[in-house]
């Protein structure tokens, strides 16, 4: 009898502290007002991700503002078909010659580095994927990418203008801009082969073909869409690009006519020389190459952008 | 032809052209050790401690250890190696809590339409060239930094030591600025793909558990990503230790001088190097230009570590999007 009415009283205050604990204790109240905390603390970080947006589109867009308005309203049909007139201290005229010289030394460049970086790109892909060779490749390649733009015109001015003896001219630049593009373009190259089934190549194989045909008729022409991918990017760097034509291409008023020692207009330096001059017309020219830049730029990017998508919709 | 010839000719084409990477690698570290040399014997460790960069052009040639530099002549690269290194560690200090910002407003806090918008914007401002950077912070920051940003800080926050003084230049904080602007695409494109590939059921079991959305990014996402996120950062500081042209164009170019507050001028290797070589040929000794080329060696090395490192981390996270997108 007393035993019993000890359980009983036991179970009865075990019940009690159950039921009447959660809503009394310090814990409680701590997890309550910590939640308000957390609360808070997860709003003003979501703001502060929405400042880091506005901080980063500000500039943006004081920079399409100035350059593609007022560029777009300053350009005419002369700043295509005329070369840029005088030096220094006046500059007028328009850009052809500044125009045709990228468009050379662009050509020149991405010729040289598409048939370096796409070959590059199939060999580490499909013929030694794994083998020491192909990852001394890829390491290679990682520190090709990360050399500094100067340093490459540096290395193109020592090697090809003085110690070749081409002269300021378009192939120094273009060789030297070749060697900038060629890591991307070979990189991009070997990500779009290897996104390429395996069971692709495995069947191919089983049908008797080699490597070589594997390439040509099967993942070179899946792979396609994301290559040129990679070699529009690879010409929009390039066309950006003003360190490494600095010291090999150097500057010149007239239209490119010869690929050696004659010096080669191009829009960067443009915008770099001519926006230091004091003249209202070397900064219009300025502006105008800028507006040229972003609208290539813009263009070559949206293009890339839209072979993306139809790259993933085919794999 | 014979197949079984022509794979192996076209296998072996395919290495010769993919070899010349290493081939290039061995050229430029040929050239720049060959035209450095003259320069590494004469002026040995003092180019690293020395603050005085004259080239003493008029001065007369004379021979050193065999070498020929002017009498007076003094290499001494500190200024800009420190402005290379402030530029950069300004730019990772504003840039990387902004991009990491960006990264997180993309993958979790916008709906998927806006962030597809703010994804496309932040990744055009990667194509923008550099000298537009360059002009539009000669034109609009520099200006804006010098006339009122400077002063203020000057005058109200004259108690931090860096803000202690009159305001001299735009230079350090603009070039800071521009370059955390060039690497804020980088470090939040490559984040934001390393984020997005947290899987689902990770993120669910934190929200079950009751985390906030912040709680679920910290301490789910964040270590998911850890490693991608570390190797951007170390990409936008190999971008930020070699950017070249949009620092030259606002820095002010610095020479002779540290910078003794945050409102002095600057100027980093990559700069200086893009400035002097047409005045370096009016050296009649030649050792201005061996000493630019030592220069561009010390930059390079420093450059390769980082981004070597850098590589080595983001490797898992080659394979994605942001890649095929941004320069890095």
């Amino acid at each position: 009898m007393d035993t019993d009415f000890h359980r009983n009283a036991s179970k009865k205050t075990l019940s009690n502290t159950i039921i009447d604990q959660p809503t009394k204790t310090w814990y409680d109240s701590a997890v309550t007002s910590n939640y308000k905390l957390r609360r808070l603390r997860d709003k003003f970080v979501k703001s502060f991700t929405i400042v880091c947006v506005v901080a980063v589109l500000y500039p943006l867009s004081s920079m399409l503002y100035m350059f593609v308005y007022k560029g777009a309203t300053l350009i005419s049909l002369s700043t295509i078909t005329q070369p840029t007139i005088g030096s220094s201290s006046f500059v007028s005229g328009g850009l052809a010659n500044a125009i045709e010289g990228t468009l050379l030394l662009l050509g020149i460049g991405s010729s040289v580095a598409v048939c370096l970086g796409v070959m590059g790109g199939v060999y580490i892909a499909e013929f030694s994927r794994n083998s020491s060779l192909a990852k001394g490749i890829r390491f290679g390649v990682d520190v090709l990418a990360g050399v500094p733009s100067i340093v490459l015109g540096y290395v193109g001015f020592l090697l090809l203008v003085i110690y070749f003896g081409w002269g300021y001219s378009a192939l120094a630049g273009g060789l030297t801009l070749s060697v900038f593009m060629f890591p991307y373009i070979i990189r991009t190259t070997e990500l779009a082969l290897r996104k390429v089934p395996d069971e692709v190549r495995e069947a191919a194989k089983a049908l008797g073909s080699n490597n070589a045909t594997v390439v040509n008729r099967l993942t070179l022409r899946f792979a396609l869409p994301g290559i040129i991918t990679g070699i529009l990017l690879a010409i929009s760097i390039g066309l950006g690009e003003t360190a490494p034509l600095l010291y090999t291409a150097s500057f010149s008023n007239y239209v490119p006519s010869a690929l050696l020692q004659s010096p080669v207009g191009y829009l960067t330096y443009v915008v770099y020389v001519f926006s230091q001059l004091p003249s209202a017309e070397a900064h219009s020219l300025a502006y105008q190459a800028s507006f040229l830049l972003i609208a290539i730029i813009v263009t070559l990017n949206f293009a890339a952008r839209v072979l993306v998508q139809r790259f993933s919709k085919v794999t | 032809m014979n197949p079984r010839v022509y794979d192996r000719i076209y296998g072996s084409a395919t290495a010769l052209c993919s070899a010349t990477s290493i081939l290039f690698i061995f050229v430029i570290g040929l050239v720049l050790l060959t035209y450095s040399y003259p320069s590494i014997v004469v002026n040995g460790i003092r180019f690293f401690t020395t603050v005085t960069w004259n080239p003493d052009l008029s001065g007369a040639v004379t021979t050193l250890n065999g070498f020929k530099t002017m009498s007076n002549a003094s290499y001494g690269i500190l200024v800009f190696v420190t402005g290379t290194l402030i530029t950069s560690a300004l730019a990772l200090l504003i840039g990387v809590p902004v991009a990491i910002g960006i990264a997180v407003f993309l993958t979790e806090v916008a709906p998927p339409k806006l962030s597809a918008v703010v994804s496309f914007l932040v990744e055009l401002l990667a194509g923008i060239p550099s000298v537009v950077y360059g002009f539009w912070g000669f034109l609009v920051l520099g200006p804006f930094l010098l006339q009122t940003f400077e002063p203020f800080l000057s005058e109200h926050l004259y108690f931090i030591p860096v803000f202690d003084g009159p305001v001299y230049s735009s230079g350090l904080l603009a070039s800071g600025i521009i370059v955390a602007l060039m690497i804020i695409p980088i470090i939040a494109s490559i984040s934001r793909d390393a984020m997005a590939r947290t899987p689902k059921e990770l993120k669910e079991g934190g929200r079950a558990l009751g985390l906030t959305d912040h709680e679920v990014t910290t301490k789910i996402v964040f270590p998911y990503a850890k490693s991608s996120i570390f190797g951007s950062i170390m990409l936008g500081l190999g971008r930020a230790l070699g950017e070249t042209m949009a620092v030259a164009m606002v820095s002010n170019s610095a020479i002779n001088e540290l910078p003794k507050t945050a409102f002095y001028p600057i100027n980093t290797m990559a700069a200086f190097m893009a400035q002097s070589l047409d005045s370096a040929f009016t050296d009649p000794s030649g050792m201005y230009v061996h000493s630019l080329v030592e220069m561009g060696l010390v930059l390079l090395a420093i450059t390769m570590i980082v981004n070597v490192l850098a590589r080595f981390l983001v490797r898992q996270g080659f394979i994605s999007g942001a890649e095929t997108v941004v320069r890095v």
